[in-house]
């Protein structure tokens, strides 16, 4: 299973790959990690002509906190996710879910950007990206862009990213003060795909009820989706296992699962509420121990 | 005929420069063109952890990697582990604790485990399983290197003091 | 060393856990696997496969292949319908199976074309570059469609899908079931995986045109029944075809028996292009086109007397064998003759066996050798039997298993069990579980609505294979017929040398990989000669023209243990004995005055009056006038050890199959989450009973190993196929070994019954845990949802089937070999 022939571009500098994106447009991909990228080419499944390595521009490796975000360049390791204290301190959820991407081997090498890029639908950082509303900035030759998940993630391997364009940061909103989070995964083997995985996110206002919820979950539809029924049971109530029970109702509803061999239909149907009602648990269960 | 590109990396101390085709793997390069044929190849997609060797300190499958993109780099393969003919504490004890069969996964174990007990010098079984759950193992069911890698934390501990 | 060691302080090396020689090399990447191989001006394989699962092959064009960089030829299916003969078969019905594809597709995956290029890089760019004009024809994989009528055929001149097939009959099943209190009956599917080794199959082959002369260098591990079949493939002669294995191979577990189509493969490619040729089969080949078990489709019935007692078995069976029947199947169907009852006193069988090909990768041994398959219709029917008697299982299973006082014991299918104590290994199971206090928690969990379960598996493990077993495929008539010559035997061959400065060397054609033989002949031999194991070179690979081999030579049914061991025992005695002799011409004295203590032979009572066995041997090379007359001079001896039990089939299709036997008692514990269908296994003992242990850690490590074998067939892994004939598990994403995380501790028991047939009381155990774990969970997650109404039919146990199961509070019985893309 080797890969087939491609022209190598090695770039040292934001600069320096959108100008070579700009010259080979949809002919060029982007090798980061390549945890993903590089078993498609082994299996000749991708065959891009030009590979453009970024992964000596240093420019794009940080975590940085600023403004109420954690701002992350695109081609951080996964694995600084882990290790890095601010990740735990000001997005613990973050640091809890890139506990669940592959192996250490996969993560020393997989990016933050690599991963948003890819659009595998059962992805972690996809799920918290989508669970946070978080930022994803996109920059191509003279021209940049700000968007939400919303309008990046598309569908199962898709996302709203041009040839001549390179994610360059993902910023993540520090986690509120009074909050709970829990991020649960259903898989057949330690460190595989997921076939459901769910995030949670509850903020406790001053009269001890919800002042914010959020639930998201993937392994469910084309791509990671916001329970914005959950959201609206839990917001303004006092946390309750009835409350939970409540919001995690709403999940089937309104997830649009694909069937195949790990999990039919039906079972990622249900699979998604049970696990966004864990996932709620442990949210719950952290905003009553503070 | 095929651009070629120069490459000058360290492999387990030894400096080498050889031209390379871009699409050449590291795990191809590593057993062909420095004829280290330690380092096992099992899957090429990045699952069974039989290709892991350290680059720049950090275990990396091999087998996603292209030789091109380990240029300037420091790697250590399976040849590189036991030092001046004395075997690593993790290879000393893969071997008390009969934590091999066939060695073709062998590569993997160790430079996991390495990389785990570098961060998690007393790990508990579960911990040790998860360390080492990204190669996979046919032969030994994985109790051996189990007890193989607490045998090892316990004798580091010891000489570290 | 002291001047006179007294005979007990001698060391036994035999049942120590001492560490393995093979270990240094490995553990500093220093193991010479076939990949490490390299010959001057190589060139590389690469091999294009079939999209299609049944289909036409109306033309190859490798023109423009012959044109790209690198490419020094292609081999197509007209060339090999040109240079080679089909493989002898198993069966007498016409069978044209060749290493590739010749004028039709039988299986997704099957080779289409070779191309022989400088790399394999440049290889696989070029296969894209051949041009194939492909027919395709209506595909079935379903065992049970495959003969029904309108069912595609995959070999029109057979004009059937059914390779083989045999009513056998044994006792008086029809009176048993006559007579029953009770018959409980159940379809089973059984699912089609594969121990998938981390090295894949790997080869180099040359050809010398001027002596004529194929060499095959490749990690196979035989029986090398498969040398005289590729010889009649190849069109040359046994003397002209040289198959060498290196010392090292990683892994094989069954798998690597089935190689010899890539060996010839290869073999011819490097014929028609003039170069010695390397093909390694990368992961996507090797779990699509390769070889794996078979999946199987059984109706069985159990009929019984109230108090429990199994008066019979009644059965049809169903092997899929794949698109082709490859060499040595139908094993997975005949292999557990012998055994074909397990370890209980049943004496009525009637077993229709049908083989079967569709459109699937062809099978052969796995780890297991058609046991999983067997003991999971067996130990399943006993716990249905077990339920509707209201009798607990481990009750069921004890009334019904063979006394400790009847081995040796002959089964009415012609098995001879040597040595046994069923019900001791039952009961240090029940006992290490605390089987009592197991039940009693179940009992308040299940109050509290937990799901619960505890099953179990009581199951004969066969070692060595009797070839004459293959047999049973024929009827006794054509057997008793002119045309027909008999099978049999089980040996195997060890030399002991001793050179001119007085070293021991022993060579063995066992091909190890990774089961330690190097290690374990050190420690045989070192008993053997009073020496330490340090002082035997262990000399391991294979090479059929310098070594003393036969046809069943190989490791291959946990063999090594019995015969392997024995033979290498008994040449270790044949030096000795030699030794002895010139010892006692030496020192003229008596032999019976003489003894071997600490690597010297010294006389009894005058122990200062003595010989090194070095200074022995070296006489033997330096003196030969010094030795006894008519003695030839150096020491050398080779030992084939067979079983005089392994005989050909007699009249009424009875053999003893295997030589030795093995048992093993398993107990499992298991929670499954309703919510999620995720099982736990929350306590797993295992006790083997695999004779005299030689190494126990190597014997632990068996355990383990094929403990997770096991519960990958019992919950992650399988072959799968959509209904139109797509291969659905080709990368290890799909394809699920179980990591470190997914293998639970064991608490594992010992009894050790020696085998009377072997040298050191040894039997088997490379296969043990893969043929009663996958049964074993299996019962137990019944016994899980046995509060639901759900049962069990068909593994792998994948969360969402359970949790299917549970929702349904039905058994599956659909099997769903042919899946629906959805």
């Amino acid at each position: 299973m080797k890969p087939p022939v491609f022209k190598y571009l090695r770039v040292a500098s934001v600069q320096e790959a959108v100008s070579v994106l700009a010259e080979y447009g949809g002919e060029a991909k982007i090798l980061a990690g390549g945890q993903s990228l590089v078993p498609m080419m082994n299996f000749r499944v991708a065959q891009p002509a030009v590979l453009v390595d970024i992964n000596p521009v240093k420019e794009l490796d940080y975590i940085r906190p600023q403004d109420g975000w954690l701002r992350i360049g695109a081609r951080t390791r996964q694995r600084s996710l882990e290790r890095t204290p601010e990740v735990a301190q000001k997005c613990p959820l973050l640091a809890a879910a890139v506990k669940w991407i592959g192996h250490p081997q996969i993560r020393n090498r997989g990016t933050i950007g690599g991963s948003l890029v890819h659009g595998d639908p059962t992805a972690e950082l996809a799920l918290v990206a989508t669970l946070l509303d978080a930022e994803l900035t996109i920059q191509g030759k003279g021209k940049s862009r700000t968007v939400g998940p919303a309008d990046f993630f598309e569908g199962v391997m898709a996302t709203r990213i041009d040839e001549d364009e390179i994610l360059t940061q993902v910023s993540f909103p520090v986690i509120p003060p009074r909050s709970g989070y829990g991020f649960r995964e259903l898989c057949i083997r330690h460190g595989d795909f997921a076939i459901v995985a769910a995030a949670a996110q509850i903020t406790l206002g001053e009269n001890g009820r919800y002042a914010a919820a959020r639930v998201a979950v993937s392994g469910a539809g084309a791509k990671a989706l916001r329970i914005r029924g959950a959201e609206e049971v839990l917001v303004g109530e006092i946390g309750s296992a009835q409350v939970l029970d409540a919001a995690a109702a709403r999940v089937p509803g309104e997830v649009e699962p694909i069937g195949d061999l790990k999990g039919s239909e039906a079972y990622r149907r249900e699979m998604a509420k049970v696990f966004v009602r864990r996932a709620l648990e442990d949210a719950w269960s952290m905003v009553k121990e503070n | 005929m095929s651009e070629t590109l120069t490459i000058r990396l360290r492999v387990n101390g030894v400096e080498y420069e050889r031209a390379v085709e871009p699409r050449l793997l590291l795990s191809d390069f590593l057993r062909e063109s420095l004829g280290l044929t330690g380092t096992h190849v099992g899957c090429e997609h990045g699952i069974c952890g039989c290709c892991t060797v350290l680059v720049d300190g950090a275990t990396v499958r091999s087998c996603l990697m292209f030789a091109v993109q380990a240029d300037g780099a420091e790697i250590t393969t399976i040849e590189g582990l036991a030092q001046g003919g004395k075997l690593h504490p993790l290879q000393e004890a893969f071997w008390d604790q009969h934590a091999l069969q066939c060695g073709f996964c062998t590569p993997g174990m160790l430079f996991s485990a390495m990389e785990l007990l570098r961060e998690n010098p007393q790990p508990t079984d579960p911990e040790i399983r998860e360390g080492i759950a990204g190669t996979i193992c046919r032969c030994t069911g994985y109790h051996h290197i189990i007890e193989a890698v607490k045998s090892a934390a316990q004798k580091m501990a010891e000489e570290s003091k | 060393m002291p001047q006179t060691a007294p005979a007990s302080a001698i060391k036994k090396w035999v049942g120590q856990s001492i560490r393995r020689t093979e270990d240094r090399l490995l553990l500093t990447g220093k193991g010479q696997f076939l990949d490490d191989m390299k010959l001057p001006g190589m060139y590389h394989a690469a091999v294009l496969r079939s999209p299609y699962p049944h289909a036409i092959i109306k033309s190859v064009d490798a023109s423009e292949a012959l044109t790209m960089p690198g490419v020094r030829g292609v081999l197509t299916g007209e060339d090999v319908g040109r240079m080679s003969s089909p493989f002898p078969q198993a069966v007498e019905e016409p069978l044209e199976y060749y290493c590739i594809a010749v004028d039709r597709a039988r299986y997704v995956g099957e080779g289409i074309a070779v191309v022989v290029a400088e790399d394999r890089y440049l290889a696989e760019d070029a296969l894209q570059a051949i041009r194939v004009e492909y027919e395709p024809l209506p595909p079935v994989v379903d065992v049970e469609k495959a003969v029904e009528e309108g069912a595609p055929i995959l070999h029109p001149k057979l004009g059937t899908n059914i390779i083989n097939h045999r009513d056998l009959r044994y006792g008086d099943p029809e009176a048993a079931f006559a007579q029953a209190d009770v018959i409980v009956g159940e379809k089973f599917f059984f699912p089609k995986y594969s121990s998938t080794p981390m090295e894949t199959f790997a080869v180099i082959a040359q050809y010398e045109p001027i002596e004529d002369i194929i060499t095959i260098w490749s990690n196979f591990q035989g029986p090398f029944t498969m040398h005289p079949v590729s010889v009649a493939a190849l069109r040359t002669a046994e003397n002209r075809l040289r198959f060498i294995v290196p010392p090292d191979i990683g892994g094989a577990f069954g798998i690597k028996s089935s190689m010899f189509p890539q060996m010839v493969m290869t073999a011819l490619a490097a014929k028609k292009t003039g170069v010695p040729v390397k093909y390694i089969e990368d992961r996507m080949e090797h779990l699509m086109s390769s070889s794996s078990g078979t999946d199987r489709v059984t109706y069985i019935e159990a009929a019984a007397r109230k108090d429990g007692t199994i008066l019979g078995i009644r059965k049809k069976e169903m092997d899929n064998v794949g698109g082709y029947l490859r060499s040595p199947e139908p094993a997975c169907m005949y292999r557990s003759t012998g055994n074909q009852l397990g370890p209980y006193t049943i004496k009525n069988l009637a077993w229709d066996a049908y083989v079967v090909m569709t459109n699937k990768c062809p099978t052969g041994p796995n780890r297991g050798y058609g046991c999983q398959q067997l003991y999971f219709e067996m130990e399943r029917i006993i716990d249905l039997l077990a339920d509707r008697l209201a009798m607990d299982p481990a009750e069921i299973r004890r009334k019904n298993l063979i006394p400790t006082d009847q081995f040796p014991y002959t089964t009415p299918t012609g098995g001879i069990y040597d040595a046994g104590d069923y019900v001791a290994c039952l009961d240090m199971a029940l006992q290490k579980a605390d089987y009592a206090k197991l039940r009693q928690e179940q009992e308040k969990a299940r109050k509290k609505g937990r799901l619960v379960g505890i099953g179990l598996a009581t199951v004969v493990d066969p070692s060595v294979t009797n070839i004459g077993y293959i047999t049973v495929a024929y009827t006794p008539e054509f057997r008793s017929s002119k045309k027909f010559n008999p099978k049999s035997g089980s040996g195997e061959t060890a030399v002991v040398k001793m050179d001119p400065l007085g070293q021991v060397s022993v060579i063995i054609n066992t091909v190890p990989e990774g089961q330690g033989h190097e290690t374990i002949v050190a420690q045989i031999v070192a008993d053997e000669l009073t020496i330490s194991p340090d002082d035997v070179r262990v000399v391991s690979g294979m090479d059929t023209f310098t070594r003393f081999w036969s046809i069943t030579t190989g490791t291959y049914s946990s063999r090594f243990a019995s015969v392997g061991a024995s033979a290498v025992a008994m040449a270790a005695r044949k030096v000795k004995e030699k030794l002895l002799k010139i010892a006692a011409h030496q020192l003229e004295v008596d032999l019976d005055d003489l003894e071997l203590v600490g690597g010297f032979i010294q006389v009894r009572g005058a122990p200062e009056r003595r010989l090194s066995i070095r200074r022995v041997s070296g006489l033997a090379h330096w003196n030969q006038w010094g030795l006894p007359e008519g003695m030839e001079p150096g020491i050398h001896a080779s030992y084939t050890y067979n079983f005089p039990c392994s005989t050909p089939p007699d009249a009424d299709d009875r053999v003893d199959s295997s030589a030795t036997y093995s048992f093993i008692a398993d107990l499992a514990c298991v929670e499954i989450d309703p919510e999620t269908g995720q099982v736990e296994i929350k306590k797993y003992v295992t006790v083997h009973d695999c004779g005299s242990i030689i190494n126990p850690k190597i014997v632990e490590g068996q355990i383990y190993g094929s403990f997770v074998h096991g519960l990958g067939g019992a919950f992650y892994e399988e072959m799968a196929y959509d209904e139109s004939g797509q291969y659905l598990a080709g990368s290890f994403v799909d394809y699920m070994c179980p990591t470190a995380v997914e293998a639970p501790e064991l608490i594992i028991g010992h009894v050790e019954t020696p085998s009377p047939l072997t040298v050191l009381g040894s039997k088997g155990c490379g296969e043990s845990c893969t043929m009663s774990v996958p049964v074993c969970l299996a019962n137990a997650v019944a016994d899980a949802l046995k509060p639901l109404g759900a049962t069990i039919n068909r593994l792998p146990l994948k969360p969402h089937d359970i949790w299917q199961l549970i929702q349904d509070g039905t058994s599956s019985s659909a099997p769903k070999d042919a899946r629906k893309r959805k």
